[in-house]
């Protein structure tokens, strides 16, 4: 019996089966091919990667100290900003709520209304604010009102998806309770629905409020109004000590909006 | 004192209302008059060019017009561009993830000594306030147009965003593997190793998929600004009204994506 004792303590510990160590293998050896294709296709002018270091430190040299000067016009620019992002949020609602409301599956009508509803929630989520920007400055000419439908466009995906996905979720009882009773679709959606939906409608709605206010900040490179605009400017002109005060009161929107949206998210939730 | 069911007295038809979301009336009506008033404000304070507004049914529809059908055929173009935003992807994502562990360890409060914590911090927090096309616009004005300002972008914008559900991901970590490393006497990088890193893992692999798709979604935008990729193309093709050539553009970037998020989502699934 001791050569089988022997036979077992002399057994190694793996981790992973032979299977799965193939797998782990493969799935490694696709990937170091894949970077080693990215990485030799692309076109990067190597010098200029070693040189980055230099180029950038010396970027920040330039921005340093912040220029103050045009506090005040930055200031307007970014209550603008804010603007845009709350009308745009605020929007947003009116057209998101009837969408998620046929995007779910247990409240659409039909099924054509359900494709219908993702349909609007994909396109409106593929396409980047950016881009939707671009096309309404093509459209409207640039200002703050491409701006506030770009950043609608896109939100109605991200609103309509959660709210679609917090509809399903909803207890079938009330909604079942008040059709017995004979309660019209309007009683039904306004006495069973919405009350068990509305925590997460304020939940969503502030987290997209808080995205939506670093999206702003953007939508000026493409001309769509908002803090952008100024920033493009002065990078335009060279004025990067401006630049870099821009850059400052952007880092502070941010931090602010996210104190706004953590108090909110404590009171309302 | 009369009950209103006592003989004599006419009970009124009693209705049912709903009781309000906000229960105190002063706050109910309060925070309708200061929409309302925000509303008045923002409305008024915003510059709107009504003129130029008024034109935009009528571009709108020959904007539309000359976009439809899309047209497929400079393909070679399409494919570069995109060639070029899947590698910018690529790379920041295996940059990004690589840097985003040591910025997450010093941004995590349970490892970190207090200094390197709020330095880790910062960085995140710096590098998640900036949408990534101002981060785009600025590496372009540091090292010139061209793939190597998205890549740097992207993976800036990867090391905030991986960093920071890292660093939460640490800070809820057993401790009690750490103690028992600690009491053989290891040394803190021998902890990361084999106390911190094995319980952090299963979430990186999942991020990392998360943010190889979601730069694949960004590497489309910071080309807007110069910085590579098929963004270029479709500023360029907006650029020259060659509209249709951009809606085939768009058309492509949203069949992208969706099979992108299609494939992270069945990875994350499988590793999770």
């Amino acid at each position: 019996m001791v050569d089988q004792t022997d036979a077992l303590a002399a057994r190694i510990w793996h981790r992973y089966d032979r299977k799965e160590r193939l797998i782990r293998y493969a799935v490694l050896l696709v990937t170091v091919m894949v970077v080693y294709w990215a990485v030799r296709d692309i076109d990067i002018f190597w010098p200029w990667v070693w040189d980055a270091p230099n180029q950038i430190s010396s970027l920040g040299a330039r921005m340093w100290p912040p220029d103050p000067r045009r506090l005040e016009q930055i200031i307007g620019a970014m209550i603008e900003t804010v603007h845009i992002a709350t009308l745009a949020t605020m929007l947003t609602i009116f057209i998101a709520l009837p969408v998620s409301y046929i995007a779910a599956q247990n409240t659409t009508p039909n099924r054509a209304c359900l494709w219908l509803g993702r349909f609007i929630l994909v396109s409106s989520r593929s396409v980047n604010t950016i881009i939707w920007a671009l096309l309404f400055v093509a459209i409207f000419g640039p200002g703050v009102l491409a701006g506030i439908l770009a950043i609608m466009f896109r939100s109605i995906g991200f609103i309509g998806k959660l709210m679609g996905e917090a509809i399903e979720e909803i207890d079938r009882r009330p909604v079942e309770a008040m059709e017995a009773t004979g309660a019209s679709k309007l009683k039904v959606i306004a006495y069973a629905v919405v009350p068990q939906v509305m925590p997460a409608f304020f939940a969503i709605v502030i987290l997209r409020w808080d995205i939506n206010i670093r999206e702003s900040t953007v939508l000026g490179l493409v001309g769509a109004g908002g803090i952008g605009v100024l920033l493009q400017g002065s990078i335009d002109t060279f004025a990067w000590p401006t630049v870099a005060t821009i850059l400052i009161a952007i880092v502070i929107l941010v931090l602010i909006g996210e104190a706004i949206t953590s108090i909110l998210r404590r009171k309302v939730i | 004192m009369t009950r209103p069911d006592a003989p004599g007295t006419t009970p009124g038809p009693r209705t049912w209302r709903k009781p309000s979301f906000i229960a105190n009336p002063v706050l109910r009506y309060g925070l309708w008059l200061v929409v309302l008033v925000y509303l008045i404000w923002a409305f008024g304070s915003l510059p709107f060019n009504w003129t130029r507004i008024a034109e935009g049914l009528p571009r709108a529809a020959r904007i539309f017009g000359s976009g439809f059908p899309p047209s497929f055929e400079r393909g070679g173009l399409l494919l570069t561009g995109f060639k070029e935003s899947f590698q910018i992807a690529i790379l920041a994502t295996l940059l990004g993830v690589a840097l985003s562990i040591p910025f997450a360890v010093m941004a995590a409060r349970n490892i970190a000594p207090l200094p390197i914590y709020l330095f880790g911090r910062a960085v995140i927090i710096i590098s998640r306030s900036f949408h990534p096309v101002i981060v785009a616009i600025l590496f372009v004005a540091a090292v010139g147009f061209g793939p190597l300002a998205g890549v740097l972008t992207l993976t800036l914008y990867s090391i905030g965003f991986v960093g920071k559900l890292l660093a939460e991901e640490i800070e809820e970590i057993d401790w009690g593997q750490v103690e028992a490393m600690k009491a053989t006497g290891a040394g803190y990088f021998s902890i990361l190793v084999y106390a911190v890193f094995p319980q952090i893992l299963p979430r990186q692999v999942g991020l990392s998929m998360y943010q190889l798709d979601s730069n694949l979604r960004a590497s489309a935008v910071v080309g807007i600004v110069g910085a590579g990729g098929i963004g270029g193309t479709l500023m360029n093709a907006f650029g020259r009204y060659d509209y249709d050539f951009a809606f085939a553009i768009l058309l492509i970037i949203i069949a992208v994506i969706l099979v992108s998020e299609g494939i992270s989502g069945w990875v994350r699934k499988k590793i999770w």
